[in-house]
């Protein structure tokens, strides 16, 4: 086996007495002492800290820079003004996902891909392999690129005294280069919690120092581990990849047609997802809850109608905020119907499941 | 302390407290923060019996679900109901108010440890 990558913080983690696992080839805090729930509920209602420095960064600098992302991304880049960032994917010739991504203009000649941490090697190569003219300078800069996400109801109120810009400056995936504690930060409104917060791009080597910093601004700021981001993730409905969207699934059963601009003249699965588009979907992601307490749906497992397996689950458990249990399934488009009541297969038990509007949570905003 | 002397332990990290009449049967404190916050404990219907290893019952947490097995043979002759509605406590208290069933003991646990071979035993897994 490989050795297990650690972030900058890893040492911090251990003084936290964080549970650490291997996490797509990482060695990442899953959850600290206080527990899944009290991080996913802190996230909720005050502040959460988590390190996502695994993520992996890619910067795109050059003339050539806006034609190459906008000749091989679904969605249009025209959409985002500078500093403003997009959710889009990486789609192979089948029209299916090589990977998710966000997409930050600094201006037309400069953009930052950010990638999932267990794709930055495969992302960088099939980039490098679309290169085709010199005026494009691309860079992985992941491993000098630190990232901690402040997510929460009261990130603005603990954020504002001590950024120089006023917040209101950005919106909703927007972001500005700015400062923290005397460290140059990209400051991006965005998350993979469903609540309003920043993540915060920073040097590697200011990771420890800006967590520091952070978590002593005030008690309410809790270490969040991955296991509470999974659980906010799945509340808010938001794709996992290697789960909701891989190599197999398109971006129109995943529900995630918005990043698609049809009418763009070409990107990269185009002509496959013309032709998908052109006839009916086999399957649709779905949201749904079991009937009871008891019956916990966990990743992978099958769900039936009465003639037989029809689907399977990509994630589940039980939502620390709705106190249900829940998951999103591939199901036959059919079958999709919120209301629609299916089966599922609980280690050899069949338990009663109903089709639900997704997001599971969404928030209050203001 | 951790690792109650006066309990057996099995390596399925389940303890009992043995006694001819009744004994108790629970999880272990290192069962319990490997499996973070417990959300539901399935227990058997009372009458139930079990042989040594059976599985008679479930722990789900937040990320996982485990099965929970029989120390010894045994007589379920009461299940811990608080649990249904207080499944933190399996967290909170392990060795007190998370007791998951009482038993009539059908058999002695032959391979059952003493809490410091439980703890030796442990001591080699978390490596």
């Amino acid at each position: 086996m490989n050795e297990l990558k650690r972030t900058p913080l890893y040492e911090i983690h251990r003084s936290l007495n964080a549970k650490l696992v291997d996490f797509g080839g990482w060695e990442m805090p899953i959850q600290y002492p206080s527990g899944i729930i009290a991080e996913h509920l802190a996230v909720r209602t005050g502040v959460g800290l988590f390190d996502v420095s695994h993520m992996g960064e890619f910067n795109v600098k050059g003339k050539g820079a806006y034609e190459f992302i906008d000749g091989i991304v679904p969605s249009n880049l025209a959409k985002i003004a500078n500093n403003q960032a997009m959710y889009s994917a990486l789609l192979n010739e089948k029209g299916t996902f090589i990977d998710d991504l966000l997409i930050y203009r600094y201006s037309q000649d400069h953009f930052l891909l950010v990638v999932n941490a267990s794709n930055i090697e495969k992302d960088f190569l099939w980039l490098t392999s679309q290169l085709k003219s010199n005026d494009v300078e691309l860079t992985n800069i992941s491993s000098e690129t630190g990232l901690l996400a402040i997510q929460g109801p009261k990130t603005v109120e603990i954020l504002s005294p001590v950024i120089k810009h006023d917040l209101k400056q950005i919106p909703y995936y927007h972001f500005l280069p700015t400062q923290l504690a005397g460290v140059d930060i990209l400051l991006s409104r965005t998350g993979y919690t469903g609540e309003d917060g920043f993540e915060i791009y920073c040097p590697s080597s200011s990771c420890e120092d800006l967590w520091t910093y952070l978590s002593n601004l005030s008690p309410i700021v809790k270490p969040a581990g991955l296991g509470a981001r999974n659980t906010l993730r799945l509340e808010a409905r938001m794709s996992l990849y290697g789960h909701e969207i891989d190599d197999s699934t398109n971006p129109f059963e995943a529900g995630l047609k918005w990043i698609i601009d049809m009418d763009k003249p070409q990107f990269m699965g185009k002509q496959a997802l013309v032709e998908i588009a052109s006839k009916p979907l086999s399957s649709k992601l779905v949201g749904f809850k079991t009937l009871e307490k008891r019956d916990i749906p966990r990743d992978g497992m099958i769900i039936y109608s009465s003639d037989g397996p029809v689907g399977r689950v990509t994630s589940a458990g039980p939502s620390p905020t709705t106190k249900e249990n829940i998951g999103l399934a591939y199901v036959p488009l059919l079958l999709s119907s919120i209301g629609s009541r299916l089966e599922i297969d609980i280690r050899g038990r069949r338990a009663p499941i109903e089709l639900v509007k997704v997001p599971f949570y969404q928030r209050k905003r203001s | 302390m951790s690792y109650p002397p006066n309990l057996k332990y099995t390596k399925d990290h389940e303890w009992i407290q043995m006694d001819d009449a009744q004994s108790l049967i629970g999880i272990t404190q290192y069962a319990q923060e490997a499996l973070g916050d417990v959300v539901f404990v399935d227990l058997p219907e009372v009458g139930s019996t079990f042989k040594s290893g059976g599985v008679f019952g479930t722990v789900e947490s937040v990320k996982t679900v485990s099965d929970l097995f029989s120390p010894i043979d045994l007589e379920v002759t009461e299940v811990n109901a608080e649990l249904k509605d207080h499944p933190e406590w399996v967290n909170e208290d392990p060795y007190g108010k998370a007791w998951m069933i009482k038993v009539k003991p059908l058999s002695s646990g032959t391979d059952l440890m003493s809490a410091a071979e439980y703890e030796k035993l442990i001591a080699s897994e978390s490596h």
